[in-house]
């Protein structure tokens, strides 16, 4: 594959580099950034952050979404996903992101209902 | 040697080995499809271990009371020194990317220096894990274990945690290690830990400042201090014994599958690094003496290249869920 061949941009064409040294650096950039932030957020754990959505507290929803954008730019930019062909993105990407999503989510289901059934009192552990 | 760099004679016949599918080597969407398969099996592993933490959600041990340590420094920094690990693999995950565009532009210097710092950064992230598993085993302060496994953290008054060997007071012992070599010769025993549980209670009961601190969450991530009468109450009935450090058994940081994950999850990521720099080795070999350039190719690199960004991605996920959540 040529050097050429690289798609140089990210965030939707927002930025658009100059050559793909400098997309690596770029990437790199945005990465370590995100990881400062989900640093700091895991030192200082702000009050507001600690609310319950939908199930789970907001400041674990944050880290879960920052982790998968991390993931996206590792995949797409250092493996070079983004210029691979669609059928194969597809292949890898579709098939893991739904198995996994399906095995969490029963996984969690259950691990949630046992929870109940603990907490209950149908089992005692604190003794 | 020329069924690897692709170009084959047979161009242009699409069942004949000529036309690649998805234009891509078979090499490379053979590494895509096995990445494919490793990401579900680390799923697996992280899904079963949300399933144990979604049972024991108030039990749980907050990770910033387990992962406290920084090489060299002594205290309470959590956070620092995985983010530090965290940053190491990113970057050689950059050196290695660095090296594969150096790899098309043919510049064999390049991707030689390139490849040597990746194997670097992969060194100093195994180094790291194996500092965090030995702080991890041997843990810092010790706890009391109740009759149900529960795990009593020993405070003092303004809630930092106390190690045992600093209030524990000595008793007369009766108990001391089996080996084979002393009874019957086909049992033994581990090393007991360093003080008894009655060194442990007698010590308690005479320092009026400590607390306990319960493996119970009182809602917004942290654990349920009691009060002294109350923690005496509760170390006097529950209490049966003590754990230092951590094993796959016991450890002192709450529910033994706790560390059982963490040994298993974390180590089998470390297994992968360890892989990906013996193949990172190889490969570098394989510049050095011109493998590559005589092929008039570089993609063993991009190949290898991907399996090294996969470890980086799946070390992002246990970073998460290990540290973060």
């Amino acid at each position: 594959m040529a050097a050429e061949a690289h798609k140089l941009e990210i965030f939707r064409g927002l930025i658009k580099f100059k050559s793909n040294t400098q997309k690596i650096w770029g990437v790199l950039i945005f990465l370590s950034l995100v990881t400062a932030i989900e640093v700091a957020l895991g030192i200082f754990k702000p009050e507001i952050l600690l609310v319950e959505v939908l199930g789970m507290k907001a400041l674990n929803w944050i880290f879960i979404i920052l982790t998968v954008v991390k993931a996206y730019y590792i995949t797409w930019d250092f493996m070079h996903m983004r210029d691979e062909t669609a059928s194969l993105r597809r292949m890898v990407v579709w098939t893991s992101v739904f198995l996994i999503a399906y095995l969490v989510f029963i996984l969690l289901q259950e691990g949630g209902y046992i929870e109940q059934v603990f907490r209950r009192g149908f089992v005692k552990s604190d003794f | 040697m020329d069924t690897t760099v692709v170009k084959t004679s047979a161009e242009n016949k699409r069942w004949g080995g000529g036309t690649e599918p998805l234009n891509t080597s078979y090499g490379k969407m053979m590494m895509w499809f096995f990445i494919t398969s490793d990401a579900l099996t680390f799923a697996g592993f992280l899904a079963a271990y949300g399933f144990s933490r979604f049972k024991f959600a108030d039990i749980w041990p907050i990770a910033d009371n387990v992962f406290t340590h920084v090489p060299f420094i002594h205290g309470n920094y959590p956070m620092i020194f995985v983010a530090f690990m965290t940053f190491i693999l990113i970057m050689s995950s950059v050196t290695m990317v660095l090296a594969v565009d150096a790899g098309h532009h043919m510049n064999k210097a390049k991707v030689t220096i390139y490849m040597f710092l990746t194997i670097l950064g992969g060194l100093i992230f195994v180094g790291s894990q194996a500092y965090e598993w030995t702080t991890f085993i041997k843990g810092e302060y010790g706890a009391v274990a109740t009759n149900g496994g529960n795990i009593l953290h020993i405070l003092d008054g303004d809630g930092n945690q106390v190690a045992l060997k600093d209030f524990a007071i000595a008793q007369n012992r009766d108990r001391e290690q089996h080996e084979s070599k002393k009874g019957v010769w086909f049992t033994s025993e581990g090393v007991l830990p360093n003080y008894t549980f009655d060194e442990v209670l007698a010590g308690f009961e005479a320092n009026p400042d400590l607390v306990v601190r319960t493996t119970y969450a009182s809602g917004e991530g942290h654990k349920t201090i009691l009060s002294r009468s109350e923690s005496l109450k509760e170390i006097q009935t529950k209490g049966s014994t003590v754990v230092e450090g951590a094993n796959l058994r016991h450890n002192e940081y709450g529910p033994p599958l706790f560390a059982n994950y963490f040994f298993f999850i974390t180590g089998f990521h470390g297994f992968h690094v360890s892989v990906g720099i013996l193949l990172n080795i190889i490969i570098f070999f394989n510049v050095l003496v011109g493998t590559y350039e005589k092929r008039g190719s570089y993609e063993m690199v991009e190949k290898v290249g991907l399996y090294w960004h996969f470890v980086d991605l799946v070390w992002v996920f246990v970073f998460t869920f290990f540290y973060l959540v």
